[in-house]
């Protein structure tokens, strides 16, 4: 199949790997090695609350070959593919998220006329996203990047604003 | 953290009515509403319907049992998610490799042998426990380990003998009965430390079964046992001690038979809410910055280890620093 040409020899990676990669790396490293937190976690709950208060009318889960979980999808003359965010300072690791489904979308599911949105209720703001090939590179390098850091040993915690609010802060700081 | 732990001292009844549990008993009936549960702890002849064990294993909360002794019997718990096959695979790593295991069997020793240190220097008691120690380092088997930790503690517990009045020494420690009024309080907070670690472990991708310093095939859950043994200094023999000496435990909170002595109701029922404000009380951890509890300084220590087999950071065992 050709027009899986992006991803070959490629891992099947989740959308919140790609999320990760991002934001941290040793989040993406525990999280990639089922070292998760989720049961306890308030914050994940919280978002879990604000997603299904927010949009429960137009809900509709899409979840693909257990990769991808965008949130919603609303069918129009074109599919619209929104992931839901609490806040715009992680842009860049939303955004490629979501790059990520949309590439996935088109060229393994073979879907074209995709819209891409990140939205941000609690901001009342809405990203429009869409594939062009120098996101595509990236991704492609990315997803390389991320099979690499998961094989290797667990990388060492580094300090950031956003370790305050991780559900890996404990883990990595003890 | 708002959930707590619940401790049933008497006979009764779990009861299900959508997302509220009732304790039933002969006297009353007291609602616990299912998101205020961290464990239960049964002390008593407990009843349970399926319908409360489904709502417990879905909110994941352990329910241990103990016999009227105060004995661990067992817990009823549904492992949920927190799988990681990685985590299990160094976990038996690090026992089929004998240095690797006598690393973390050592820290496990150590770590007991400080805290209990701490507990005498709080106390003003002259020790030897250092000069004992040093004999771990040259252990080579878990047999000379153990026997290590078996004579630093013989030491602390006639150190501690010391400072208790007349009535309340150890004197030498006694299990399966417990023949005396402190044996029969560390009898019965060793048990009931040892629950609150399996539950903390259950919240953590370790496989509880899976231990070092004590013989995996020891008791069900010998990880448990291995992480008791550092904080039963700080947590169980520290209040021990301290019922005593303030008599807030006194001889008719026991019943004394041939050869063996037992907490009464009124006893458990002081010790474990004495035990659960323990439990709850916080300290400033110095790594992370934050205020944390006892309890979570068990969970910290799981969460060392882990941090440990997948080669991130070398344990070190906790003790006490303040
Ligand atoms: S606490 Fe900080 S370093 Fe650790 S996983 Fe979270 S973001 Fe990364």
């Amino acid at each position: 199949m050709s027009m899986i040409s992006g991803l070959e020899g490629n891992p099947a990676v989740r959308g919140l790997q790609i999320n990760y990669y991002f934001i941290c790396r040793t989040k993406l490293w525990f999280f990639s090695h089922n070292i998760q937190m989720e049961r306890e976690s308030e914050l994940v709950k919280l978002g879990r609350l604000l997603h299904e208060e927010s949009y429960s009318r137009e809900k509709k889960e899409l979840i693909i070959d257990d990769l991808i979980a965008a949130d919603f999808v609303k069918r129009k003359d074109c599919l619209e593919v929104h992931e839901v965010k609490k806040s715009n300072t992680m842009e860049e690791a939303h955004r490629f998220q979501l790059i990520y489904y949309l590439f996935y979308l088109k060229h393994v599911k073979g879907i074209e006329n995709l819209k891409g949105f990140i939205d941000y209720p609690a901001l009342k703001k809405r990203t429009e996203v869409s594939l062009n090939d120098e996101d595509v590179e990236e991704l492609k390098n990315v997803i390389k990047d991320i099979d690499g850091i998961i094989r290797g040993p667990p990388p060492a915690p580094q300090r950031k604003p956003i370790c305050r609010s991780c559900a890996y802060f404990e883990l990595c700081w003890i | 953290m708002t959930r707590k732990n619940y401790y049933l001292t008497t006979d009764g009844l779990l009861k299900r009515k959508e997302n509220t549990v009732y304790f039933l008993n002969k006297d009353s009936k007291r609602p616990i509403p299912i998101n205020k549960i961290y464990s239960i702890y049964a002390y008593g002849a407990l009843s349970i319907s399926s319908q409360v064990l489904n709502l417990l294993s879905r909110e994941g909360i352990p329910v241990h049992f103990f016999n009227r002794y105060g004995f661990y019997t067992g817990s009823f718990y549904l492992r949920e998610t927190l799988l990681s096959g990685d985590i299990i695979i160094k976990q038996a790593e690090h026992v089929l490799d004998n240095e690797r295991r006598m690393e973390l069997a050592k820290s496990f020793v150590r770590g007991a042998a400080l805290n209990m240190k701490r507990v005498l220097g709080y106390y003003g008691l002259e020790n030897g426990i250092s000069d004992t120690l040093s004999d771990l380092e040259s252990s080579g088997s878990i047999t000379e380990v153990m026997n290590v930790e078996a004579r630093i503690r013989s030491d602390y517990y006639s150190a501690i003998d010391g400072i208790l009045p007349e009535g309340f020494r150890i004197e030498r420690r006694t299990r399966r009965p417990p023949e005396n009024m402190t044996n029969a309080m560390i009898s019965f907070g060793n048990s009931l430390l040892y629950s609150t670690v399996i539950t903390e472990l259950y919240n953590t991708q370790l496989n509880p079964t899976i231990s070092y310093l004590h013989e995996p095939f020891a008791r069900r859950y010998s990880l448990a046992l291995d992480l008791s043994e550092i904080f039963k200094p700080t947590i169980i023999d520290r209040m021990i001690i301290s019922l005593i000496k303030k008599r807030a435990i006194k001889v008719e909170d026991f019943e004394h038979g041939m050869n063996q002595c037992l907490l009464n109701d009124s006893g458990k029922r002081k010790f474990l809410a004495e035990y659960d404000r323990r439990l709850g009380k916080t300290v400033k951890h110095r790594e992370l910055g934050r205020k944390v509890s006892y309890r979570r300084l068990i969970r910290l220590e799981a969460y060392k280890l882990i941090k440990h087999l997948i080669g991130q950071k070398r344990y070190e065992p906790f003790v006490m620093w303040w």
